[in-house]
């Protein structure tokens, strides 16, 4: 028996082909994963299969949704069946959410117009979907604006807009990936508990993701379906080559990473702390006196989620936000804490890539400005020569040299980026979550560009990320970060095989496993606090699940052991080297 | 932000309104001198003569006898000088205060913006009236006080742009390469600037028409025998009954000055895809 | 912020925007060559003295502007410089009703016309619709209000004789047709502009579509999601807006004959009569910036994060 059946699904915009010929069945209560990366077409087959692809879209072949066709159905038709019998999440909580509506008028309006309760009714029936999606305080909440609430919270409210008619099938598409890892973990557990015998069907770009929660895949190529069948034999045993590049391309938190090597110190955050104004003349910390160290030639990495403060501090290493306190050393020297009042070499030495590839091009210059651009500051302009060695470095050829920023693909923008930062002969490279904006393989080959150039030049790199598994691959030494503070700063390998700090552990365990791999992301309950008003004694102990009393009265200081160091008052009693309790 | 390009259709509608610019400008600088009549001489055997193909006076005539195709040349050149002249001071005024705004940041911005807000909710217009009535008509002036109700808009816009400049990680990693306030204002800032500041000095000059031939239908602004489309109309609007081709053939070019300059700064907008930031 | 602080904040931040209009038009005016009434034929001295004795014009500066500023604390106004024993309150509240009158049918013209107009074109967007309607709105702003009035006249009262061409003489809601067309026009049109392009932005941000995969209706989706932001630009364009039509309404007033307060503006400004002109100056002051205020307020109430600002 089938619920949804799909039967040469195409989508054209224009003269493009952006739906293939799609064909599949999703049977009720099951879960199906489609993934692929970006511009595979995943998107927008969930949205021709509400009927939402833009006006222009040209929409073809079949869909059946328990036996009647979606496909050139009027607009009635399809607002029948909308989130009565198939509803969708979408991927940015925020966006998708009305700003100019309480959250509770919006979960009311589904209800009512589809006719399924008036008045009081409607209200009760809020409250109870708001509860059962997790939010504190639901009979409250109800009357609270969308921008008051966490992405997470935002996220639930979604989950609950979607099912509060009680659809029979749930389109979810990218749900998680704006949020962070932890997060990303308490909203899988929650579809799952909350979706019962609902179908699921889960649109990502993360293998881990899909094979946590889907019993079957069907992977998608440029518009067609590349493969499909059960997870575990998709995942374990794959047969279509763009199924095996996906698989490639997943960073996994369970290979090992570079050693850490011993090497002299070049570059060192001494007790650095940043403060930004907040309303009302109080002061949010957004970096709390942070000690780090990084050693010529390494690359140490910063982890942490949203809020964490590891962009804050990397900016304030390189001068571009002013610390409140503490001082950043380099190669021997005291530096200057604004950027304008250091010396242009020691500039020139430090230099950053950004998470954004097209951000951070001038659209209005060629490549070969773009490039040079460091060297004509300097007043020492680069010959044609030097850049295009310049670009070679980074695999680009001289086609690329007249080029604007719009006409480069993200890949080749941020390669770009790094020639246009490696130009200055660094002896540090900043990278702000650079990979992060990049489709899985790409992703692999920047990160190798990046390994490969620290091999030949001997460049220290401080890597800014929040993907675990991409810092495993890529860091001889990692710092984890929570609200402000460094809890855990320790060599890659033994982090990842043996956590000292519960935070740490729990990051970890927040992690899809591998696809083809049993188990599920354990969840870490509650979110992160306000830095307005953090917690008093340990910023970790309202969620830890080892914290007693002495953790809520006092702020631990990290302590060094060995090679490494741990802000925790239990680290040595605690064995935290197995996770996924 | 980043211009993609042109549709075709935008394009030709851009077109359009160019060449009737274009052919404007040339009816309004050619005329004069094609034509054996000149715009001050009066004839008083001639008063209000339809529009007729006898001794060119294929506009008709005035009250005074005065030929109106050579004046309504005269009055378009006056209109089209006194809006670039009033829209090149907006400019000027509003890229210089929105630039040093925006990227100043911090405190000076927030004054030189509460400056702007303050202007913005006080009735201009009238204030260039009693300007007008004060001063006597005075024409320099009367650019002044055009620009300085236009430059508002731009320094606006300016400001905003400026500030999200300023912020893009373009301008982050010059500045770490050790650029100076001026290095990246002129390479990366200005640059960048230079769409939306043409989209809306297409979209000042029609305001700055609009603001010179109100003035000027008031009695205000430019004064007999000089000549502006807004005079003209005026002195159209007082025969509408016995000669009404005096008010329809000022007011149908102004009309259509102003319509090819709003339709030029429609298609450059969805060009450019700049809006107004509140 | 709360809602009431957030008030106090804005009525606080126009009273500096109110004594700079005072100030600055006051300024401008006594800043004039020469005194108000060195145009009429020279005067004896003695006569002249006491005429400006009277008009405490031999004071200093400073001391004059307190005697005004004192007066307009209490709603006065002053003496018209031109009408003999003639205040200009006088003068104001006897052409005020009928000003108001006119401003607040064309204000009300413009929103009904121009958001109903600027809604259909976003709804039927590309169609016939949408293209007649716009063409109409790019026309509309681009013929000035003293073109479109005697424009208006010739064919609906001097060619088709079905509408009074002035006011003196005719009465009755005829009268009132073509001014109120004219001066609605122009802003109807901008307004129709603005509505259609801020729906058409609205109903592509991704919350609209997220309530149509909830199966609202299109209809339901924009009376319940879209509507409130797409009005919010409208709701900033209010201030201009009646800037606009005070303007409108000095040459409105004009050409069909009309005796409000925009053509005792003109005659006062063409008289030389500064007290009356700047009274008008800062009562359309007054009244712009006190809508400015009242819209500052509403998009506080309406839109919650503006508050936080």
């Amino acid at each position: 028996m089938t619920l949804l059946s799909v039967r040469g699904l195409t989508v054209r915009h224009g003269n493009a082909v952006v739906v293939d010929g799609v064909d599949f069945d999703v049977a009720p209560g099951e879960a199906l994963g489609i993934v692929g990366e970006s511009g595979s077409g995943k998107t927008q087959t969930a949205l021709a299969l509400l009927g939402l692809t833009p006006g222009s879209a040209d929409v073809s072949g079949s869909i059946r949704l328990d036996g009647q066709e979606l496909v050139g159905a009027t607009e009635p038709v399809l607002d029948a069946v909308r989130a009565t019998r198939i509803a969708m999440v979408f991927q940015d909580p925020l966006q998708a959410l009305n700003p100019y509506l309480r959250i509770g008028a919006q979960l009311g309006h589904v209800l009512e117009a589809h006719g399924l309760s008036t008045g009081r009714e409607t209200g009760e029936r809020v409250v109870a979907m708001l509860d059962a999606v997790g939010l504190p305080d639901p009979a409250r909440q109800v009357l609270a604006w969308p921008h008051e609430l966490s992405g997470g919270m935002r996220q639930r409210v979604m989950i609950a807009a979607a099912l509060i008619a009680e659809p029979a099938i749930l389109v979810a598409d990218e749900p998680t990936t704006a949020l962070d890892v932890t997060v990303q973990a308490q909203i899988l557990a929650l579809l799952d508990r909350l979706r019962r015998d609902t179908a699921l069907l889960l649109i990502t770009h993360d293998l881990g993701v899909v094979a946590g929660q889907c019993e079957r895949v069907l992977v998608m190529d440029r518009g067609r379906v590349a493969e499909t069948g059960a997870t575990r034999d998709v995942f374990g045993a794959p047969s279509a080559n763009a199924t095996r590049a996906l698989l490639d391309a997943v960073p996994r938190l369970d290979a090992p990473g570079p050693a850490a090597r011993d090497a002299p110190g070049l570059l060192a955050a001494e007790g650095l702390s940043v403060r930004y104004r907040a309303r009302r003349g109080k002061a949010l910390a957004a970096v709390k006196s942070a000690d780090l160290e990084l050693k010529e030639g390494e690359t140490l990495a910063i982890v942490g989620e949203s809020g964490s403060g590891k962009s804050t501090l990397a900016r304030a290493i390189l001068g571009l936000v002013s610390p409140a306190a503490g001082t950043v050393v380099y190669a021997g020297q005291a530096l200057a804490r604004d950027l304008v009042d250091r010396a242009g070499t020691t500039r020139r030495d430090l230099q950053l890539v950004f998470q954004d590839p097209a951000a951070s091009l001038d659209p209005q210059m060629r490549v070969s400005s773009i490039v040079g651009e460091p060297r004509a500051i300097a007043g020492n302009p680069a010959t044609a020569g030097e850049i295009t060695a310049a670009l070679a470095d980074v695999g680009l050829d001289t086609t690329f040299l007249d080029r604007y920023a719009h006409q480069l693909s993200g890949g080749q923008a941020q390669r770009v980026a790094i020639a246009r930062a490696l130009i200055a002969r660094p002896t540090v490279l900043v990278c702000d979550e650079a990979v992060a904006a990049l489709d899985g393989t790409v992703r692999t080959t920047v990160l190798a560009l990046l390994r490969e150039i620290q091999a030949r030049t001997g460049l220290a790199i401080l890597f800014i990320a929040h993907d675990l598994a991409v810092v495993r691959q890529i860091a001889h030494r990692v710092a984890v970060m929570y609200l402000g503070e460094i809890v855990e700063l320790a060599p890659g390998n033994e982090l990842f095989e043996r956590p000292r700090h519960p935070y740490t552990r729990a990051l970890l365990d927040a992690v899809p496993p591998p696809p083809g791999e049993a188990g599920r992301p354990a969840v870490l309950p509650g979110e992160v606090p306000s830095p307005l008003s953090p917690p008093p004694g340990c910023v970790f102990h309202p969620r830890c699940r080892y914290a007693e009393d002495g953790c809520r009265a006092e702020a631990p200081a990290r302590r060094a052991a060995g090679n490494s160091s741990v802000a925790c008052r239990r680290a040595e009693e605690l064995d935290l080297a197995r996770g996924r309790a | 932000m980043s211009a993609p390009a042109a549709t075709r259709e935008s394009r030709r509608r851009l077109s359009w309104s160019a060449a009737g610019l274009v052919l404007i400008a040339v009816f309004a600088i050619a005329v004069p001198f094609a034509s054996p009549n000149e715009g001050r001489t009066t004839n008083f055997d001639r008063i209000l003569e339809a529009p007729t193909s006898e001794n060119m006076h294929w506009f008709g005539t005035d009250d005074l006898g005065r030929d109106l195709l050579v004046r309504t040349a005269e009055g378009a050149q006056v209109t089209l000088i006194v809006a670039l002249v009033a829209s090149l001071v907006s400019l000027v005024i509003g890229v210089g205060y929105g630039a040093i705004a925006g990227y100043a940041g911090g405190r000076t911005d927030s004054v030189m913006m509460r400056v702007v807000d303050t202007l913005y909710a006080m009735p201009f217009i009238f204030f260039v009236i009693l300007l007008m009535v004060v001063f006597e008509r005075n024409f320099f002036l009367m650019f002044v006080a055009i620009g300085a109700i236009n430059w508002l808009d731009m320094a606006r816009i300016v400001r905003g742009q400026t500030i999200a400049l300023r912020e893009r990680e373009f301008v982050l990693a010059a500045r770490l390469n050790g650029a100076s306030g001026t290095w990246i204002l002129a390479r990366h800032i200005v640059p960048n600037l230079a769409g939306i500041v043409v989209v809306y000095l297409t979209l000042t000059i029609p305001q700055a028409i609009l603001v010179e031939s109100f003035l000027s239908f008031l009695g205000l602004g430019v004064q007999e025998p000089e000549t502006s489309l807004g005079t003209l109309v005026s002195a159209g609007a007082d025969h509408l009954e016995s000669a009404s081709w005096l008010l329809l053939i000022p007011g149908g070019l102004l009309a259509f000055l102003l319509l090819c300059f709003n339709f030029a700064g429609d298609r450059l907008r969805d060009t450019f895809d700049v809006r107004e930031s509140r | 912020m709360s809602l009431p602080r957030y008030v106090l904040r804005r009525v606080l931040g126009a009273v500096p925007t109110l004594l700079l209009v005072v100030v600055l038009a006051f300024v401008l005016v006594r800043a004039a060559p020469g005194g108000p009434f060195d145009e009429e034929r020279a005067l004896p001295a003695d006569v002249r003295a006491n005429i400006e004795a009277a008009y405490h014009l031999d004071e200093p500066m400073w001391q004059q502007f307190l005697r005004y500023a004192g007066g307009l604390l209490r709603g006065d106004l002053g003496p018209s410089y031109r009408r003999h024993g003639e205040s200009v309150n006088d003068l104001i509240a006897d052409a005020f009703p009928l000003s108001a009158a006119l401003g607040l049918l064309a204000m009300a013209a413009a929103l009904l016309v121009g958001i109903g107009v600027g809604a259909v074109a976003a709804l039927g967007r590309d169609g016939w619709r949408d293209r007649v309607s716009m063409t109409f709105a790019l026309t509309g702003i681009s013929i000035p209000v003293f073109v479109v009035a005697p424009a208006l006249i010739l064919v609906f009262a001097v060619q088709l004789g079905w509408l009074p061409a002035g006011w003196s003489g005719a009465r009755g809601a005829g009268a009132w047709i073509l001014p109120v067309t004219a001066l609605a026009l122009p802003q109807i049109a901008y307004i129709a502009r603005l509505t259609r392009a801020s729906l058409i932005d609205v109903l592509a941000s991704p919350f609209i579509r997220a309530a149509r995969a909830q199966g609202l209706g299109m209809g339901r989706v924009v009376r319940r999601h879209a509507l409130k932001p797409a009005l919010l630009p409208v709701l900033s364009y209010l201030g201009p807006a009646l800037a606009g039509i005070l303007t409108g309404s000095v040459v409105v007033e004009q050409i069909f004959g009309i005796p409000g307060i925009g053509q005792a503006f003109v005659r006062g400004a063409l008289d030389r009569d500064y007290t009356l002109v700047l009274g008008v100056v800062i009562l359309y002051a007054t009244l712009i910036i006190g809508l400015n205020l009242l819209v500052d307020i509403l998009y506080g109430a309406i839109d919650p994060r503006v508050r936080h600002r």
